[in-house]
């Protein structure tokens, strides 16, 4: 499989996890040596101790590029000062920037959004926004120097899917930058139909870390993204609305 | 002198590093940043940047998530 470059970064896989939501940090290891993921998502809260329950310590262990996120802002002030207190703790200046409307619906605050990417970009952050899937946001945010756009494919921790898969193919189409699919996948078929509709990446949290069998659903899922890459690489036969044989039609016996 | 930190009001006197080594035993702990009214405070500085009558500190780390 070719690397995925994102912001001259080349990663060593499609699959990009979020570590959100898994039963216990123990499992976060074996997930981990399943997934084979090309980076993997933190948020940041406040601490009253120095024990981070040795999350870090496990990413440090494993290699994995750590993407802080500014899950839980409902504004692009608190989306900010959290890239910016999450550049100084973590030693990265990749964010994973997310500005939601409202709790309820998880759905990206465009305005918010866009204000928030271009101050990060001028700060000198590598963005990668989680948006909507509408095309038109994501150029803006491409224009503003987003590193890559990051549409849902339904609400987050759905397990929807891919809702609108002509939305992401017109996302797809939109930008120059890389298109990863955040939020929605409920399971294998779910990426794998992402990646054959020309997304880069995918990144899953909730399919994986809340499955009945995280591991074996974080190894589904890695195959999934190899295979739906694969498929668009291949060219898939066009949809027909009448059979066409494969077997030869002459020499049948009568 | 009285300060907000993470949402709680305290009293304290000192520099940001004696905060954290009062609150977190060390006083420069790895995986944690600190903003002082909404502006991020380089490591490098906590030893020396004293904490004044109505700061409003955050101390966060990195947890899992999304």
């Amino acid at each position: 499989m070719t690397p995925l470059t994102i912001a001259g970064r080349a990663l060593s896989s499609r699959l990009l996890l979020g570590t959100g939501g898994l039963p216990s940090l123990a499992l976060l290891e074996p997930v981990l040596a399943a997934a084979e993921p090309g980076l993997v998502t933190v948020s940041v809260r406040r601490t009253s101790s120095t024990r981070d329950g040795g999350l870090l310590s496990v990413l440090r262990r494993y290699g994995v590029p750590v993407l802080p996120n500014t899950a839980g802002c409902l504004s692009a002030r608190e989306a900010v000062l959290t890239a910016e207190l999450a550049r100084e703790a973590l030693e990265t200046d990749w964010v994973k920037l997310e500005v939601v409307g409202d709790e309820a619906s998880l759905l990206p605050d465009a305005v918010g959004l866009l204000d928030a990417a271009d101050q990060l970009v001028r700060r000198g952050f590598t963005v990668l926004p989680y948006t909507t899937d509408d095309p038109v946001l994501a150029r803006r945010l491409a224009d503003v120097g987003c590193a890559a756009v990051m549409p849902l494919g339904s609400p987050i921790g759905s397990g929807l899917g891919v809702l609108n898969p002509h939305a992401i193919e017109t996302v797809r189409a939109a930008v120059a930058v890389p298109v990863v699919l955040d939020a929605g996948v409920g399971t294998a078929s779910d990426a794998a139909l992402a990646m054959e509709l020309g997304c880069d990446a995918v990144l899953v949290a909730t399919a994986i870390t809340r499955a009945d069998d995280p591991v074996a659903m974080a190894g589904a899922l890695r195959l999934a993204v190899a295979a739906g890459h694969a498929a668009r690489g291949a060219g898939r036969i066009p949809r027909r609305s009448t059979a066409r044989a494969s077997s030869p039609m002459s020499g049948r016996i009568s | 002198m009285s300060i907000t930190v993470n949402g709680e009001t305290e009293t304290h006197r000192g520099t940001i590093a004696d905060l954290l080594a009062t609150r977190l035993a060390d006083p420069c702990p790895r995986g944690v940043a600190v903003a002082v009214g909404g502006v991020v405070v380089p490591r490098a500085d906590w030893p020396r940047r004293r904490l004044v009558e109505g700061d409003v500190v955050e101390v966060v780390t990195a947890v899992q998530g999304g």
